[in-house]
């Protein structure tokens, strides 16, 4: 199979996932117990007389059956327009696009930073394996793999932001101001704690997973003949360890945003940071049913486009993979 | 982690966890005070003294509430995590039987794979209005399909050895093969995957409890015990924040472990 034939195919699937987390999430929230008008109206559910919600439940139509809700969700979906949110008062898309705005900074360089430090201590681990710096990373990596990611959150704020008072205790930059008044240096202030969480916990998979590379193409031929040849651990660490390791570890970085996504729901919900994670949070607690079913299609995308570039790397680096299957 | 007695090592590390873990579910028939007891001469009271771990903002011992929170966190663990194996196996048995039924389970586990974890759970918790049942179920919703790749992928191979060709050449059933000669082979599988989920399991019913859509608020699960202490840290009250998450931490530490060591051993 040729890489453009075989692209096309996975963009199909991608289309079909698409189209199944539509349909599920779509069903999800129809079979939840709140009734969505109630959930509309909040405190002034008891103002509101049974004619003046029958005319709420026909604007919005709640009325029609669920098949034909989907069937129009679904339609307006594939023009472009995701619906309104009413917790917020703004279309969908406008609140999804500001929120993953602010999300990017903290997802985007705790992604990175946790891609390149976890690759450099699972090199640094498994060159020497049952070495004193593999077990004390190892160990590292056990341990935050098993962390609650909100309790170390609340651990970062409780020892920096009220003890050593180094950083601040909430949101994105100071309260009271406007958003557009704030510098790019508190802003980067208000980013340091959050980042650094996420990073600490990103860390551990991406650590183990280069480990145990290493820790076989130490112990296979490779590495042998070049010890015999008077190469030293880290001339076979440097020259070969890392190309062996680098693609897998740039894999699973790419399949690891999933994961990310979700670390930054809590970590934003602990910091009040005020991004993506926090409006899927709001917009559960709440019940709004249009921003919730947005976020959950876009975070797939989001996800399923990271998976899809994984592959691709991985099939344009290592021609083999491509000839094998076909 | 000698290499000259692994089987020892191993066998000694199973019976610490265990026998921790067993001592933290029996908890309660042996230590008096229950969580809910106030006292209000003894509000937010450092740890020391008679108060080991210090008391919350009801005069509520923290030592007897993350104690419960943690028995709570293991059973709705243990649920969910025998739950999603449940599932996973079901539906990698059901792929095994047609060709169509295994595009039509792939395409489920891609679909569930493709949505981070913790969307789905907000959604299924959403679905289903919270409460400990919606925590359980939308954990095993969301875990099953790692597992059951794997188990798919087994039993896919399985299918082509000598020993299943020779038997439905004999004449014997699919159903037969399945539960005679396929699902015995893949059991071992199952028991370390379910102890693979657990410590999974476990955080992410903490975390949604924790974001507010999971468990109870009146229970002392350690999310609702880690909530109410947000509102308390700022005000640095520490303790509250501190000794919920490191007793989870512990806790699901030793699991992992546990299943670690289980695995090596099987």
């Amino acid at each position: 199979m040729r890489v453009t034939q075989w692209l096309a195919f996975r963009l199909l699937r991608l289309g079909l996932v698409l189209l199944c987390v539509a349909t599920l999430s779509f069903g999800l929230v129809m079979l939840s117990p709140i009734d969505p008008v109630d959930a509309y109206l909040g405190p002034q559910m008891a103002q509101v007389s049974p004619e003046q919600r029958a005319i709420i439940a026909h604007r919005w139509g709640f009325d029609t059956p669920p098949a034909a809700q989907f069937g129009h969700w679904l339609r307006q979906l594939l023009s472009g327009d995701l619906g309104w949110s009413h917790i917020y008062n703004r279309p969908v898309s406008e609140v999804i696009g500001e929120r993953f705005y602010r999300s990017i900074a903290l997802l985007g360089s705790a992604w990175l930073l946790s891609a390149l430090v976890g690759f450099v201590l699972g090199v640094m681990a498994g060159a020497k394996e049952g070495s004193l710096l593999d077990r004390l990373i190892s160990a590292y990596a056990y341990i935050t793999a098993s962390t609650p990611t909100f309790w170390l959150g609340i651990l970062g704020l409780l020892l920096f932001s009220v003890y050593l008072g180094w950083t601040p205790v909430c949101c994105a930059g100071p309260t009271g101001t406007l958003s557009q008044d704030v510098s790019t240096l508190t802003r980067l202030h208000h980013l340091a704690l959050p980042v650094a969480t996420l990073t600490l916990l990103g860390i551990a998979n991406i650590t183990l997973h280069t480990r145990s590379r290493m820790v076989a193409l130490m112990r296979s031929d490779i590495a042998t003949h070049a010890f015999a040849q008077g190469a030293s651990r880290f001339d076979v660490a440097w020259r070969q360890g890392l190309r062996h390791a680098s693609l897998p570890a740039l894999t699973l970085a790419f399949a690891s945003l999933g994961e990310l996504f979700g670390g930054s729901i809590l970590i934003e919900q602990v910091f009040a940071y005020p991004g993506l994670g926090q409006a899927t949070v709001e917009a559960g607690l709440r019940s709004d049913v249009p921003l919730l079913l947005g976020i959950a299609l876009f975070t797939a995308l989001f996800v399923s486009v990271g998976n899809l570039i994984a592959d691709t790397l991985y099939r344009l680096v290592d021609p083999r993979i491509g000839q094998t299957s076909s | 982690m000698r290499p000259t007695q692994p089987h020892l090592y191993t066998l000694g590390y199973i019976l610490l966890s265990g026998s921790l873990l067993a001592l933290l579910i029996s908890s309660h028939w042996w230590l008096g005070t229950t969580p809910a007891h106030m006292q209000f001469d003894a509000r937010l009271i450092p740890p020391g003294g008679n108060h080991w771990l210090g008391t919350d903002a009801l005069g509520r011992e923290l030592w007897a509430r993350t104690l419960a929170g943690l028995r709570i966190s293991f059973w709705v663990g243990l649920s969910a995590a025998l739950l999603g194996t449940t599932i996973a196996l079901s539906l990698a048995a059901l792929s095994t039987l047609s060709r169509q039924m295994d595009a039509l389970v792939s395409l489920l586990i891609d679909t569930l794979l493709s949505v981070p974890h913790l969307i789905l759970l907000l959604l299924i918790a959403f679905a289903l209005g919270g409460g400990t049942q919606a925590v359980i179920i939308a954990v095993a919703l969301t875990h099953w399909p790692s597992l059951a790749r794997v188990l798919r992928a087994e039993l896919l191979t399985l299918r082509h050895a000598p020993y299943i060709r020779i038997s439905r050449s004999l004449g014997k059933s699919r159903g037969f093969i399945l539960f005679h000669h396929l699902l015995p082979h893949v059991l071992p599988h199952c028991l370390v995957g379910a102890l693979l989920l657990f410590p999974h399991a476990i955080l992410h019913e903490a975390a949604l409890t924790f974001l507010g859509v999971g468990l109870d608020p009146s229970q002392p699960a350690i999310g609702v015990l880690l909530a109410e202490a947000m509102r308390y840290i700022t005000a640095g009250y520490w303790w509250l924040g501190v000794f919920p998450g490191l007793g989870l931490l512990m806790m699901v530490l030793c699991i992992d472990r546990l299943a670690f060591h289980l695995r090596r051993a099987l």
